[in-house]
């Protein structure tokens, strides 16, 4: 079957309900609460220092939300409380069941490690001990990406931003994830890189029916990835809606400020 | 077969308010009604400014009204597109609520085949016969298969917009919204897509239209609706 004719399912894959992450007494992100269902891309727009990087990693399990609940799907334990799960097993199910992509490969990738093996890593994490078959998992997701099988050894420095950008893609997706995060993925990149980068990730998303949760400063990214948007300012959501509805008739006084900067070409 | 409204808004009415202009008010238009059925084309009538587009742009859920509802028919049942969630609406859009605006959103290195083939694959239509059905369809409307592997963004406007018509008509949706499809369109063209229109409401689909061309609008509407009856006092 195609996977392209996902239908999104009524029950929620991942449930955030009144999440709030004080730094002392610096706001990172105040009362948010949203679904995310199978399949479903949901993109988190605002300026920097809005809190949406704040906001994905608490929902991502990496940052201890001061109050508030998230609650995932985990194929082990149904819809569960992410930090109620004991440390082990929440880093079990997030190499298992969550891809994350941030916004410099640097942050994502090991750079001693060869191309080929930061993208296999995942299958031997998850106990894969069949060498030839990694191997050819991996070649088969550096096609995938456009990337040249020939220099599967190489060490990502010796690749170029972009390239190094879709090793992390690879990386994030070979294990079969049903959730993704991703930090501005394109944020660093140049235009004509940074189009190919978004065609990539847009199909591949199509493909394999993921859900997606994108942090993104920048609207046409946003436009072309999201099925709907969160807008946020000062740590709140300020609005939230389908995508091309927020975009072309923004309600919030802030997020009509944020859609009227962007620079028409 | 029944008749049964496919469309059916109530009471509509949008106020634009722009909050970096001193919360300035633009009312638009406000106590909206109207029902379409199928095999029903309703062009929508009145000067440049009256909120034609504004109309065609809330029942598609891309502009959110202030009051009212716009309730379409979907599964058999009516789904209020000013109240669904975001994935409601996106599979009402998918399926049954097709629109075709004055411009092209070109994705960069799409080919214009891959573009129009994309509501059919979305829909689980098998890849082989989504091609040969977006072939058909650019054939009939005249794009020279020297085009089809390119990504439209170099067309010319009238190009783009076969693509355009391509991409909405080859999904046969039940209700069809058309703001001036064959407004960069020469005569031939045009009687081309007339023809497609015809064809779906022969096939009992139920469209609104906003046509500038007054022999597209002849030939095509069942009925005229001024939208500046229900103009919003300011």
């Amino acid at each position: 079957m195609n996977a392209m004719a996902k239908t999104i399912q009524a029950a929620p894959l991942l449930s955030v309900r009144d999440l709030t992450k004080w730094y002392g007494q610096i706001l990172g992100c105040r009362d948010v609460s949203f679904e995310l269902r199978p399949g479903e891309v949901l993109g988190i727009v605002g300026e920097s220092g809005s809190g949406k990087t704040t906001l994905l990693n608490c929902i991502s399990g990496r940052l201890a939300p001061t109050s508030g609940a998230v609650e995932f799907d985990t194929s082990r334990f149904g819809l569960t409380d992410v930090y109620g799960l004991s440390e082990p097993d929440r880093r079990r199910m997030q190499r298992e069941e969550w891809g994350f992509v941030h916004q410099n490969p640097r942050d994502g990738l090991r750079m001693r490690a060869s191309g080929g093996a930061n993208v296999a890593e995942p299958l031997m994490n998850l106990g894969g001990r069949h060498y030839g078959k990694m191997r050819q998992a991996t070649i088969d997701w550096l096609q995938r990406v456009e990337l040249d099988t020939r220099r599967i050894d190489d060490k990502p420095r010796r690749f170029s931003g972009g390239m190094q950008q879709r090793i992390q893609v690879a990386r994030n997706l070979i294990h079969g994830p049903r959730l993704v995060f991703m930090d501005e993925p394109t944020g660093g990149l140049d235009v004509s890189v940074q189009a190919r980068l978004l065609d990539l990730l847009r199909e591949l998303v199509r493909d394999l029916g993921l859900a997606v949760i994108i942090v993104t400063h920048d609207m046409a990214v946003a436009r072309l990835m999201a099925d709907r948007l969160m807008v946020m300012k000062g740590g709140e959501v300020v609005e939230t809606g389908l995508t091309d509805q927020v975009l072309d008739d923004p309600q919030h006084p802030y997020s009509q400020l944020l859609v009227s900067s962007v620079l028409q070409i | 077969m029944s008749s049964q409204p496919l469309i059916v808004v109530e009471d509509l009415a949008k106020t634009f308010v722009l909050h970096n202009a001193e919360s300035a008010a633009i009312p638009v238009f406000s106590g909206l009604r109207l029902e379409v059925g199928p095999g029903e084309c309703v062009v929508l009538a009145g000067e440049s400014g009256v909120g034609k587009s504004t109309l065609m742009r809330a029942i598609y859920g891309n502009y959110l009204p202030s009051g009212g509802a716009v309730r379409v028919l979907h599964d058999s049942a009516y789904v209020d597109i000013t109240r669904a969630s975001p994935h409601q609406v996106i599979d009402v859009r998918r399926r049954t609520l097709g629109y075709v605006s004055q411009f092209l959103r070109v994705i960069p290195r799409i080919s214009t085949l891959q573009l129009v083939m994309e509501p059919l694959l979305e829909n689980g239509v098998d890849p082989a016969e989504a091609r040969e059905r977006a072939e058909g369809l650019l054939t009939a409307l005249r794009l020279p298969p020297a085009h089809w592997d390119l990504p439209p963004a170099t067309f010319s406007g009238g190009e783009q917009q076969r693509v355009n018509i391509a991409r909405s008509f080859i999904r046969n949706y039940p209700v069809l919204l058309l703001d001036e499809p064959t407004a960069s369109l020469d005569a031939d063209n045009r009687a081309i897509v007339v023809g497609l229109i015809r064809q779906a409401l022969a096939a009992g689909a139920a469209m609104i239209g906003i046509f500038h061309d007054h022999d597209v609008r002849d030939a095509v509407a069942t009925r005229l609706f001024p939208v500046s009856d229900f103009k919003a006092a300011a």
